[in-house]
């Protein structure tokens, strides 16, 4: 790929941000208290609220980016670094964490650590620990990719990695 | 149908009850089923019907509670029998499709049996039965030999042939011995021993008498109000809520109730707020009805951010429309014409289906101008909460749907009075506003037939932690905490012993083993020194370290407190080091002297619910377990404390 080509292709997609956020804040124009709907709308589309985005956002609202950076920064579900290619989520509600999930959410961390320094691609997981995720029949759960695996053993972690990697 | 407005009169014909007239089946496809593998499940009955060419209409359903059984599937017929399958995979379900649905044949280690348990055959001739050993503490599971022996028993009265005999997954009854029911009479044996089967086969089975010596009469403990539609009805279909009865309530109350009638049916159901706090729901909408103001709004909660609580989110994907009807009667009574469902980003499947919900209703014309010709007219809009307890809290609920951070605010002024936008807002939990439909239905005076005189009506709770079949359960007020533990979701899990419950979540308090006879009132909860909460009862065996788990309710409240106010910022935090460092083995003995004058502070001096509480967890467990903190205190736990800080000493010299 020539420098011309992919400094267009970057053009390219600065051009289509701008127009999806233009349509977003239309499309949302007449709602009072619209900001955090839209963000959600963002992150849907991005998988995470890039920084040129929130500020192509705040111009198009007439809003100064504090103003989008402290709603960002406030809640959890929102994310300013992109996620990871396999998304592993570890349900620290309380009946996960009575049956374990501490421990899962360790050894998870281990064998990512061990496969990382065996020469894994960076950035291929991420392991996260969330709140309840409402499935404390299954307890200790954990969500890869937005599939739900429940009722686990600590010695699942590695077939959970093993399966994820596979697929 | 969907484009068509509906008029009073249609929807009275929809209330006509049609018993079916073809065999159903329905998978529970809310988010616990769907995680357990209902979609595959469904999608291999289909699969087995269509190939077997069988006339069962196969429906998704919400979540019938039992958590611990999941994926459910419930199947019927047109004679009105129903017949609960839970631990479903994929292979179970084709099973199902050729032995039960074509052969009439149960599966084994899979059959839910009712609760709903008979007295009585009625000279109707029994087809199976049912057999499951409930534990007496002592011997190994005897559930196959008693199989065999009521087996051999059949061959000996050449009944074999006629009746079948099945292991059941669960009884519904437990530390009761041996349990068998009589199938399709449900007449239900407990504590059958070798000697009874032969008068079962001889005495019921062929002489067609019920063993009042053996005979369980104890009935459903659980009373289904807020979950009636739940695992019953599509929850994405507006017909079948509507053929349940939906919308009579909003009928009731727009065409034959003035908005202060309304009110006053809600005084006499006497239903309190449903989301922990327990203020009188009438109450709350009166003052929002008095302030004389250009617009109102109503709000439901479904932040549902208390770690180990799904309550809200069962009866959303369960039953939206359930919930809307109250909103919208809520709305009617204090004169709003807007609402807005506040639900957590977290139950994406919630959120689709109270979407599906309100454009459903648009279309039919109960959402929109001059609803059922009564001139009352409201939208509903959803938004969405990103991951903040704290917006639970009402003002800081309120900010959060202004495009805000959610800030709490003091109160007064309360949002009753100044609320969304500054004006009138009246804001109900998710299982508040589904009570509130049937209460419209069934009037005031059938709610306040439930429950004791000062918690009137029933409470959904989710039972989870250390227990035998974790799930969720609907119950009068006034049952005991130990009767929900101990007879319906069947006790610690086995080889253990329970310890304490927590209910209330992070604002909450434990209840320890010697208390669980205590009814479940707001009043008597709060003097054990924890909270109804909204609905999380958690189980905990003797090996769980109260310490940890007030540690952990406690970092949840660190994690989540907003940081405007400095009791609930800085209290939370410093508390949270010394218990981390009581709990390494580096406690000193006046740490308590610490925490519990934190406690203090936090409880008077911060501004809003969640630091107010906080505080609760850490004081339950000191008043009852006091000494699993003594314990830490006085013995190091790990083998590397004690040098640590005599390290720590010696390094004072220079």
């Amino acid at each position: 790929m020539t420098v011309e080509t992919e400094l267009g292709n970057i053009l390219e997609w600065v051009k289509s941000m701008r127009r999806r956020v233009h349509e977003l804040a239309r499309e949302w124009e007449d709602e009072e208290g619209n900001l955090i709907m839209i963000l959600h709308a963002i992150q849907n589309e991005f998988g995470y609220i890039p920084r040129g985005v929130a500020n192509e956002l705040a111009n198009e609202l007439g809003i100064n980016m504090a103003r989008i950076y402290e709603v960002i920064t406030f809640y959890n579900y929102f994310r300013l670094t992109p996620p990871g290619r396999h998304h592993i989520q570890v349900c620290m509600g309380t009946a996960c964490y009575l049956k374990g999930a501490m421990q899962l959410h360790d050894d998870l961390d281990r064998e990512l650590r061990l496969l990382e320094a065996s020469g894994g691609r960076e950035g291929e997981f991420q392991l996260e620990s969330v709140r309840c995720i409402g499935c404390c029949g299954m307890a200790p759960a954990v969500v890869v990719d937005g599939e739900t695996h429940g009722r686990l053993n600590p010695s699942d972690a590695r077939t959970i990695l093993k399966q994820t990697r596979r697929a | 149908m969907e484009s068509k407005q509906l008029t009073a009169g249609d929807l009275e014909a929809y209330w006509v009850e049609t018993p079916p007239t073809q065999p159903w089946i329905r998978v529970g496809m809310d988010t616990g089923g769907i995680a357990a593998g209902a979609r595959r499940v469904y999608k291999a009955l289909v699969e087995a019907r269509d190939q077997l060419g069988l006339p069962h209409d196969i429906r998704q359903t919400g979540s019938l509670g039992l958590s611990y059984a999941d994926p459910v599937v419930e199947v019927g017929d047109a004679s009105g029998s129903t017949v609960v399958f839970g631990s479903m995979d994929e292979e179970s379900a084709r099973d199902l499709v050729r032995q039960y649905g074509r052969d009439g044949n149960l599966l084994e280690d899979r059959v839910i049996a009712s609760h709903d348990r008979g007295r009585a055959f009625d000279g109707q001739p029994q087809t199976a039965i049912l057999v499951k050993d409930t534990g007496t503490g002592k011997s190994e599971d005897r559930t196959a030999v008693f199989q065999e022996l009521i087996r051999e028993e059949l061959v000996v009265h050449g009944l074999d042939k006629r009746v079948k005999v099945y292991r059941a997954m669960d009884m519904g009854l437990y530390q009761r011995g041996i349990c068998v029911q009589l199938l399709p009479s449900r007449v239900t044996y407990a504590d059958v021993h070798g000697p009874d089967i032969r008068r079962i086969i001889a005495e019921s089975l062929r002489g067609g008498q019920v063993l009042e010596d053996l005979l369980e009469t104890s009935g459903e403990l659980q009373e289904r109000i807020v979950l009636r539609h739940c695992g019953r009805i599509d929850p994405d279909e507006l017909d079948s809520y509507l053929r349940a009865g939906g919308y009579r309530g909003l009928k009731r109350a727009l065409l034959e109730m003035s908005p202060e009638e309304v009110i006053e049916d809600m005084k006499v159901s006497g239903l309190r707020g449903r989301g922990g706090a327990g203020y009188p729901t009438w109450l709350k909408w009166k003052l929002t009805r008095d302030p004389v103001s250009d617009r109102k709004f109503v709000i439901c909660n479904g932040d549902e951010g208390d770690p180990g609580a799904f309550m809200d989110r069962s009866v959303l994907e369960g039953d939206p429309h359930a919930v809307l009807e109250g909103l919208m009667i809520s709305a009617y009574a204090i004169g709003a014409d807007t609402g807005f469902f506040y639900i957590r980003a977290e139950y994406p499947l919630a959120i689709e289906r109270v979407q599906r919900a309100i454009d459903q209703c648009r279309a039919a014309g109960l959402l929109g101008p001059n609803i059922l010709g009564s001139g009352f007219s409201f939208d509903a809009r959803v938004r969405l909460g990103a991951g903040a307890f704290v917006c639970g809290e009402e003002t800081a609920l309120i900010a959060s749907i202004e495009g805000r951070r959610g800030s709490p605010e003091p109160r007064p002024p309360y949002p009753s009075v100044k609320g969304l936008w500054d004006k009138p807002t009246s804001i109900n939990n998710v299982e508040t506003l589904a009570a509130v439909s049937s209460i419209l239905d069934r009037g005031g005076n059938w709610y306040a037939g439930f429950g004791t005189e000062q918690s009137r009506g029933t409470k959904v709770f989710a039972v989870t932690g250390k227990i035998r079949n974790p799930q969720l359960v609907e119950v009068p007020m006034g049952i005991s905490i130990g009767a929900i533990i101990e007879d319906i979701c069947g006790g610690a899990v086995s080889g253990s012993n329970i310890k304490a419950v927590q209910t209330g979540g992070p604002s909450g308090g434990v209840i320890p083993r010697e208390k669980m006879d205590v009814p479940v009132t707001y009043e008597s909860l709060q003097e054990l020194g924890s909270i109804m909460g909204s609905g999380g009862m958690l189980v905990m065996d003797t090996s769980d370290s109260m310490v940890d788990v007030a540690k952990f309710y406690l970092g949840f409240c660190v994690d989540e407190s907003c940081g405007k106010c400095a009791p609930c910022r800085i209290g939370g935090y410093q508390m949270l080091k010394i218990l981390e460092r009581m709990h390494s083995g580096n406690g000193k003995p006046e740490d308590l002297v610490i925490i519990r004058d934190i406690c203090h502070c936090m409880r008077t001096a911060s501004l809003c619910g969640l630091g107010q509480t906080a505080p609760n967890p850490v004081l339950s467990t000191l008043q009852y377990f006091e000494q699993e903190y003594l314990d830490l205190v006085s013995a190091p736990v790990t083998g590397t404390s004690r040098p640590r800080r005599k390290v720590t000493t010696s390094l004072k010299g220079f």
